[in-house]
């Protein structure tokens, strides 16, 4: 079976254009969510953690999408039945979630326009600087939507599927230092926020634009980290996921 | 033997956390994939289960299934792209059009964008929504809303499709429209249909499947199936009506007061003749699939208890 744009192109209408399209009002809120933290950072740390928020607003972006990915893949699978509908088609699970994840970034496209303008503003990045948050903010995406696809495969109930996909949201984007550096959280409650992805990603991002000082092996371990899990949740997804179901 | 049409070899499910209960128990068909074939049963009789595993949405535990050679699940990059499915509680998105619903559908299936929005449109002319076309779903009524589920496997040019109680939620006069939709289109596609009402399956299946507890206690076309009941005639009479003694078959009285009698080909008659002479009016019909259905679960469930 081969994957084609206009299978991916059906994902991107379902999970974004059409519901903007349709509910312009929705846009209001992509853009407000991601922003609020922001705001609260940067008022409770008088501008000075401005920087921090706005990459830490990118990364939750990213993250979000997944967590957002499986709250609304759960939906349409066990409410509308969609994936059943899909599944006896010649689409691939591949061309599914990348319509659908891509549809997740489109959604989140006024929150990042404003994210990137203030980054712009705020933080100057340069060219390689900009590519490597640009790596960092993929790697991120792709952890994050497959580990959101593996989830919602799984999932029989849309409220416990939702409550577990904000559960992940705040475990992994919310409470570890994305918002905030890492320098901030005393020894010995530092480890824990070694715990999740985001806390890499945020240091990778941190360090790049001179917010937190960090050295060499440290970063290179981040990085290492942060690919090993991308890939690590992308070959789950691609062995355990249930396209179809058991 | 597998070959051409839709085949089954013991083939068996078992969900986990069932307890090792079978929601499908060693199910054998041979069929030609041609014209409509009906299941029918209770709920949880195992009519999803089977739809889903030939549809290839789901894995059985044992045995195995194939349509027109190709294995449900050695092939299914052959079979799917062949097969299009409206499962049991499909539903539209609320925030979408029927056109929107339709066209997406088109695409997953990898047609061009444009050639799936000429035929969203004339899916759904033929299920009479063309006027619809661009309203909300979320304004449209249930009934409207499951003809949008039809009209995206209508668009498809799959040649199986699998409707798992399609007409479910419509009014009397849109489920007629539908059947006629759907004989038509199985004229040369092969449907695969669940249904509760019997009427349904009675009027447009070639063949029909009775499951029974993951079961199947009855296969073949509406004369097969009726051959395979003691009685094949069934007679009607209205309330306060004497009945002439009836001396091979079986009587029913309902709630309203109305006698049914099945019966034989020559009991029939002499009952008929025997009311006639009386002026007493009655009506006579061959046995429906509501009285071949109840007798089969009835004789199973009755042999169950036994062993």
């Amino acid at each position: 079976m081969r994957p084609s744009g206009w299978q991916i192109l059906a994902g991107i209408l379902m999970n974004s254009i059409y519901e903007m399209k349709n509910y312009p009002i929705i846009m209001i809120n992509t853009v407000l969510s991601p922003l609020s933290f922001l705001i609260v950072i940067t008022f409770v740390s008088r501008g000075q953690l401005i920087g921090e928020a706005i990459e830490g607003g990118l990364i939750m972006s990213m993250f979000q999408a997944g967590t957002s990915l499986q709250g609304d893949l759960s939906h349409y699978k066990n409410d509308f039945k969609l994936q059943d509908m899909i599944v006896s088609t010649p689409c691939t699970p591949t061309a599914y979630v990348a319509g659908m994840a891509i549809g997740e970034i489109i959604y989140s496209i006024p929150a990042i326009v404003v994210l990137v303008a203030l980054a712009g503003i705020y933080i100057h990045p340069g060219v390689i600087d900009a590519l490597e948050l640009l790596a960092v903010l993929a790697l991120m995406f792709m952890a994050s939507v497959t580990l959101g696809f593996t989830l919602s495969t799984f999932s029989s109930d849309i409220v416990q599927s939702f409550a577990f996909s904000r559960l992940i949201s705040t475990l992994f984007s919310t409470l570890p230092p994305v918002y905030y550096p890492i320098t901030y959280i005393p020894f010995p409650y530092r480890y824990f926020a070694y715990l999740s992805p985001t806390t890499y990603a945020a240091e990778i991002s941190q360090n790049l634009t001179g917010m937190v000082q960090l050295d060499a092996a440290t970063i290179a371990t981040a990085w290492v980290v942060l690919a090993a899990v991308a890939f690590a949740l992308l070959l789950i997804s691609m062995r355990k996921a249930r396209w179809r179901d058991v | 033997m597998a070959g051409e049409g839709l085949f089954c070899e013991s083939l068996s499910k078992v969900y986990s956390g069932s307890e090792g209960r079978k929601a499908l128990d060693n199910v054998n068909l041979d069929l030609p994939s041609t014209g409509i074939f009906s299941l029918i049963g209770m709920n949880g009789a195992g009519k999803t289960t089977l739809v889903r595993i030939l549809a290839t949405q789901l894995q059985p535990s044992s045995g195995r299934a194939s349509i027109d050679g190709l294995d449900v699940m050695k092939d299914t990059g052959k079979l799917r792209d062949r097969i299009a499915c409206v499962p049991q509680e499909a539903r539209t998105s609320p925030w979408m059009t029927p056109k929107q619903v339709v066209l997406s559908y088109l695409l997953w299936r990898g047609e061009n964008y444009y050639e799936a929005s000429k035929k969203a449109m004339e899916a759904l002319a033929k299920v009479g929504l063309e006027k619809q076309a661009d309203v909300l779903n979320r304004k449209l009524s249930g009934g409207t809303r499951r003809k949008v589920l039809v009209a995206t496997v209508l668009s498809s040019d799959a040649e199986i499709i699998f409707l798992d109680e399609p007409t479910t939620g419509l009014d009397p006069i849109s489920r007629r429209d539908l059947w006629n939709l759907l004989t038509g289109l199985a004229r040369n596609r092969f449907l695969i249909l669940t249904t509760h009402y019997l009427e349904e399956a009675e009027s447009l299946a070639n063949t029909i499947g009775i499951l029974h507890d993951g079961g199947l206690i009855g296969l073949g076309s509406l004369e097969q199936l009726r051959s395979t009941v003691k009685y094949q005639y069934s007679l009607m009479l209205a309330s306060n009506q004497a009945l002439p003694p009836v001396r091979d078959g079986e009587v029913t009285v309902g709630a309203s007061g109305q006698t049914q009698v099945l019966t034989d080909e020559h009991e029939a008659y002499e009952i008929s003749k025997s009311l006639l002479e009386k002026g007493t009016k009655f009506s006579m019909s061959r046995t429906s699939l509501d009285d071949i259905f109840f007798r089969l679960v009835h004789g199973a469930s009755e042999e169950e208890k036994r062993s």
